[in-house]
């Protein structure tokens, strides 16, 4: 029976009380929103907190309101459930819904949270055991030893950015806000994850997600695809969100996120280039799947075979270009 | 600096609803609402899989909603109102879906059965002509491994006509 280790337990009303405590905890102090990334991992001693810091009850981290600049503000302390029971965000950010629905369960998103999802440990076959098996390989360098068994000789941790959310955050151009005592800083969605499996979120330990900020997109049409072994739920082994904006029938602005091949959602820079002034033609969008496929480089630590994986962002990124170009014709 | 709520190793005391029931129930801080319904309330039709929020048999209701106990800790749970399977049955005897749970054999070994019964019971309060489809998505959380899910879809749509008042189950 795997328990929870003891902690200190902090429930306040406020984002400030939340960060007041941060502060005087340090490091050793964890956030927890909703609980279904953060409890399994303390039940197999990943992460041990001294002091946990609930935010259930700090009402001012929910709520969700269109903006009228047409942006959307969306609370991270919102439950998953909510979100995609929410007509109007079904409507206007199919992609934003998609992924949603594809995380986990029903009864998972019920307590799971939005900001949680961006906030999402990192994942890695030698990571995600309990601690018996990951002491019996005397542990991995992302928790309690120093060898990357991915890459033997790693300094870095190469463990996957698995959020569905995140990708799309990153193709919509999200904003996130953060407060500390050091006062308020926003960050694009962008600029929120690192390329390291272990220092994987820009976010301090000190530092609280108070809002998530959707902009208005236009006439622009998006979409998320995910491949995963299971569809009924699963973590994804490959996210797509791609967003693209047309000026007549030439693409105007492109955006293509690959997630979980790496520490972080990576854009396709080369695919997005490919695209712009462009007409949304197949030899155009082969290019482009093709682009993206080149630089990715998934490393065996998820399900399937790596080498497989990387074929399938080919197949994966032209099937979400053909999906957005067939919405425009709607 | 803030006092918190609870430290490490004494017991704390927390007043919730289980079934109906006001209840005040002390337990050791770091205790999920799992453990504290089994082991400090000894309410064990609540069951105990996977403990990692990956199998659904724990499910309870939190105020109306699924939830997965083993993952929502005791101290969360103040003021809240908990329904467990044992809280399924009324005055005229048992919910529709335990009726029809049993009388289409919508168990084997039955360790899912009470994660079912309430993950069933949440959406067919919400919608009680569930398509087979929604059905399907709605359960996706609870594992069953004994009978290939065809009778539990059946048993909740055949509780749904008793619950729509269309006539009596069999």
């Amino acid at each position: 029976m795997m328990r929870l280790p003891a902690f200190a337990y902090h429930a306040p009303n406020s984002a400030r009380e939340v960060v007041e405590i941060l502060a005087g905890e340090g490091p050793s102090a964890s956030i927890v929103a909703g609980g279904t990334d953060l409890f399994p991992n303390m039940k197999r001693r990943h992460q041990t907190p001294k002091t946990l810091v609930s935010l259930q009850d700090v009402d001012e981290l929910r709520g969700v309101s269109w903006q009228s600049d047409g942006s959307l503000r969306i609370g991270p302390g919102e439950i998953l459930r909510a979100l995609e029971r929410d007509a109007d965000i079904g409507n206007r950010l199919p992609a934003l819904v998609a992924a949603v629905r594809s995380i986990s369960t029903p009864v998972l998103r019920n307590m799971g949270t939005i900001g949680g999802n961006l906030c999402l440990d990192t994942r890695c076959n030698y990571y995600n055991q309990n601690y018996e098996w990951r002491r019996a390989i005397n542990f991995c360098l992302k928790c309690d030893g120093d060898t990357c068994w991915v890459a033997p000789g790693s300094k870095v941790c190469w463990a996957v950015n698995s959020s569905d959310t995140a990708p799309v955050m990153m193709a919509l151009g999200a904003k996130l806000r953060l407060i500390s005592p050091r006062g308020t800083r926003e960050v694009d969605a962008q600029d929120f994850f690192q390329n390291d499996g272990i220092d994987y979120l820009a976010k301090k330990p000190d530092e609280l997600l108070t809002d998530i900020e959707i902009p208005d997109q236009g006439k622009s049409r998006s979409v998320y695809l995910k491949l995963r072994r299971r569809d009924a739920f699963d973590f994804p082994v490959l996210g797509v969100a791609a967003r693209i904006e047309l000026d007549g029938e030439v693409v105007k602005n492109a955006d293509i996120v690959i997630n979980a091949v790496s520490p972080a959602p990576t854009r396709a820079n080369a695919s997005e280039k490919a695209l712009i002034g462009k007409k949304m033609s197949d030899d155009v969008l082969a290019e482009a799947a093709l682009l993206a496929y080149k630089p990715s480089k998934p490393l065996d630590n998820t399900d399937f075979e790596y080498a497989w994986r990387k074929k399938m962002v080919k197949v994966y990124v032209r099937r979400a270009l053909e999906h957005i170009r067939s919405s425009f014709l709607i | 600096m803030t006092t918190p709520q609870a430290t490490v190793r004494r017991k704390v005391q927390r007043t919730f609803t289980v079934n109906g029931d006001v209840e005040e129930v002390s337990f050791l801080p770091h205790k999920t609402l799992l453990e504290v319904l089994r082991e400090d309330m000894h309410l064990t039709g609540t069951k105990h899989g996977c403990e990692l929020g990956e199998c659904g048999t724990c499910t309870v209701l939190m105020n109306g909603e699924p939830v997965l106990s083993c993952l929502v800790l005791g101290l969360a749970c103040e003021g809240a109102d908990i329904e467990t399977v044992e809280g399924m049955a009324g005055p005229d005897g048992p919910h529709p879906l335990q009726k029809t749970f049993a009388s289409i054999g919508a168990a084997q070994c039955g360790y899912c059965t009470p994660g079912f019964l309430l993950t069933a019971k949440a959406l067919v309060e919400w919608n009680s002509n569930p398509d087979r489809e929604t059905l399907k998505e709605e359960l996706s959380g609870v594992l069953c491994r004994c009978t290939g899910y065809l009778q539990i879809f059946q048993a909740v749509e055949e509780a749904c006509v008793e619950i729509r008042g269309e006539g009596e189950t069999k």
